[in-house]
């Protein structure tokens, strides 16, 4: 087996491993290329009468986030309340079977926690909270399956299920995780990836392209950082045009349902006249 | 017990003066309090402030058994408690939320960046190596502990030193500090925090419609009620080699990317200067030292 030569580093996640991240074609372990994110599948679930408010799923690859919302309503406890907005209520749990890490993460779990604070302070402002004061608005995430890029996938699972309950927010959150290994950025990076060279998640609000979160652990020189930063901006406003098309077909969904009556759910027919989804 | 939000007087005196690059402790926008270091006697404690922000840190360290995963590296662990003299917010024995937050980012910053070499604490494979133990202890919180906890520990990590082992055959001799010099642990890199606050009026006074042109400020090491009103925060860790560690904005106030950039831009001499700072202090130190021993 020659050895490839090339600008590419050959690099291996672990000693005997025979995956590379990038080959001599610039081509990625499942064959994708750098800047390619893998199929997401955003779904917008209708909430019950007994179920939660909004609750919405989203996929990249293997990583697999399911979300429920309930609220805005009645807050709970004293103590949280806030006298002038409604206040933002996240859990996590981990539901991951089958994983590599053997141990099961309970709640207290260092990751969870951060996961947690994340995501609620991500979507604290993005939430027009100042519409429901002593209100509460329970997040419940649950994590299905992991193959990296977990926190931006809960982002957007999130964004979809605060969308599909009906919250005004200013705007969809739409994340993405980017790494770079040698000098290419790559976008979107599952498990494997991610253990082996430094990433970030950045989540953007699409419609003014600003920042609410970034998060790095991994040490990373700050030009590539730059690099990196950018080209998983551009990323997550391709992803919120996705997130945006599953919401427009959910409410085309609900439009042709009111046009036709109670117990009709039409698809796939012609609207004759009824009221266009306009961004 | 939570202490009561700031006034509107406060508020709008700290706007104001925002608004005219004014800060309410006479500094510039984008400048850090100036760190000082108090070492203590043992080796591997030293006492930082940033202002009146004053945090412990202290390193010991001792052998024991390694992991049977990783036979060759030492270990590290991180203890860090905010106790109630910190401030009137935190209660002891329930960690709050700042305890959560300030020891993942010690987590992330000095764990997960590998600023210890591990394999440098190997005394012999498999069954003996040092295990490093860090403590921070929050003694005074004026805002940003986070960047003074985190120059604690990393000062502390420098300025430790361990007693020189000597491994002859099968015997393993510690020699005593009296004896032979103690050794100082290899260190990859020395990251520093510098956490930056961004204040958007409407952000903290909230109206549901509350302009998408509104201008954002920033500023660098935030007190205690420049945090308290903060909007949104970013935390920077980085060296002197223009390296990022950490980067986390989780939340707050949306920013425009420039905003990252600029303050990136911001924080990377600094880092240097930092770094010479605690540099030349520790090397200070040990010359004192040596000289006593003398």
């Amino acid at each position: 087996m020659s050895r490839p030569r090339g600008p590419t580093r050959l690099s291996k996640p672990y000693p005997g491993s025979r995956i590379e991240i990038l080959n001599d074609a610039s081509l990625r372990s499942e064959g994708r290329r750098p800047t390619e994110l893998r199929a997401p599948t955003f779904e917008v679930v209708p909430g019950g009468a007994d179920s939660a408010d909004g609750s919405a799923s989203a996929s990249m690859g293997l990583t697999s986030v399911r979300v429920e919302v309930f609220g805005p309503r009645e807050g709970r406890s004293r103590a949280q309340t806030l006298h002038d907005r409604a206040s933002v209520n996240v859990e996590v749990v981990w539901v991951a079977f089958g994983e590599a890490g053997r141990r099961r993460r309970g709640r207290g779990d260092r990751r969870v926690a951060e996961l947690t604070s994340s995501l609620r302070d991500t979507f604290q402002p993005a939430i027009l909270t100042a519409l429901y004061p002593r209100a509460q608005i329970d997040i419940h995430v649950h994590i299905l399956a992991h193959d990296g890029a977990l926190l931006s996938t809960c982002i957007n699972a999130t964004s979809l299920a605060l969308l599909s309950a009906g919250v005004p927010m200013r705007d969809l959150v739409a994340a993405v995780t980017a790494g770079v290994h040698g000098s290419t950025v790559l976008c979107d990076l599952t498990a494997l990836e991610e253990a082996d060279m430094p990433s970030a998640t950045v989540a953007v609000l699409p419609r003014s392209g600003k920042v609410a979160l970034v998060g790095m652990e991994t040490r990373l020189h700050v030009e590539r950082f730059g690099e990196m930063f950018d080209v998983a901006r551009r990323a997550a406003g391709v992803l919120c045009a996705e997130m945006r098309a599953v919401a427009r077909g959910r409410a085309r969904e609900i439009l042709d349902a009111m046009d036709s009556g109670p117990a009709v759910l039409r698809e796939g027919e012609n609207d004759s006249g009824a009221v266009m989804v306009e961004e | 017990m939570r202490p009561p939000s700031p006034s509107i007087n406060e508020k709008e005196f700290l706007f104001a003066s925002l608004e005219q690059a004014l800060r309410i402790d006479g500094r510039a926008l984008f400048e850090q309090r100036e760190p000082e270091l108090v070492f203590g006697d043992e080796l591997g404690s030293v006492e930082c402030s940033l202002g009146k922000t004053r945090v412990l840190a202290i390193v010991e360290g001792k052998m024991i058994r390694p992991n049977s995963d990783r036979p060759f590296e030492g270990t590290i662990t991180i203890h860090s408690e905010i106790s109630p003299m910190a401030s009137v917010e935190y209660e002891s024995g329930r960690p709050s939320e700042e305890e959560g937050m300030l020891s993942r980012m010690l987590d992330k910053v000095i764990r997960r960046s590998d600023v210890v070499d591990k394999e440098a604490l190997c005394v012999r494979a498999g069954e003996r190596v040092w295990h490093i133990r860090l403590t921070i202890h929050c003694l005074a919180d004026a805002g940003n502990l986070i960047d003074c906890a985190c120059m604690a520990g990393v000062v502390a990590l420098k300025h430790f030193r361990r007693p020189e082992v000597e491994i002859v055959g099968d015997e393993v001799t510690i020699h005593p500090p009296e004896s032979r010099a103690p050794v100082p642990l290899t260190l990859r890199h020395l990251p520093f925090v510098l956490t930056f606050a961004y204040f958007s009026r409407g952000a903290v006074l909230p109206s549901a419609a509350s302009t998408a042109s509104d201008t954002i400020i920033a500023l660098l090491d935030p007190n205690l009620l420049e945090q308290r009103l903060s909007s949104g925060t970013l935390a920077l860790a980085l060296n002197a080699q223009r390296e990022l560690c950490v980067v986390q904005k989780a939340g707050g106030v949306p920013l425009e990317p420039g905003e990252v950039t600029r303050a990136i831009e911001i924080a990377v001499p600094r880092a240097k200067q930092l770094e010479a700072f605690v540099e030349a202090r520790v090397k200070d130190d040990w010359e004192r030292r040596r000289v006593e021993v003398r």
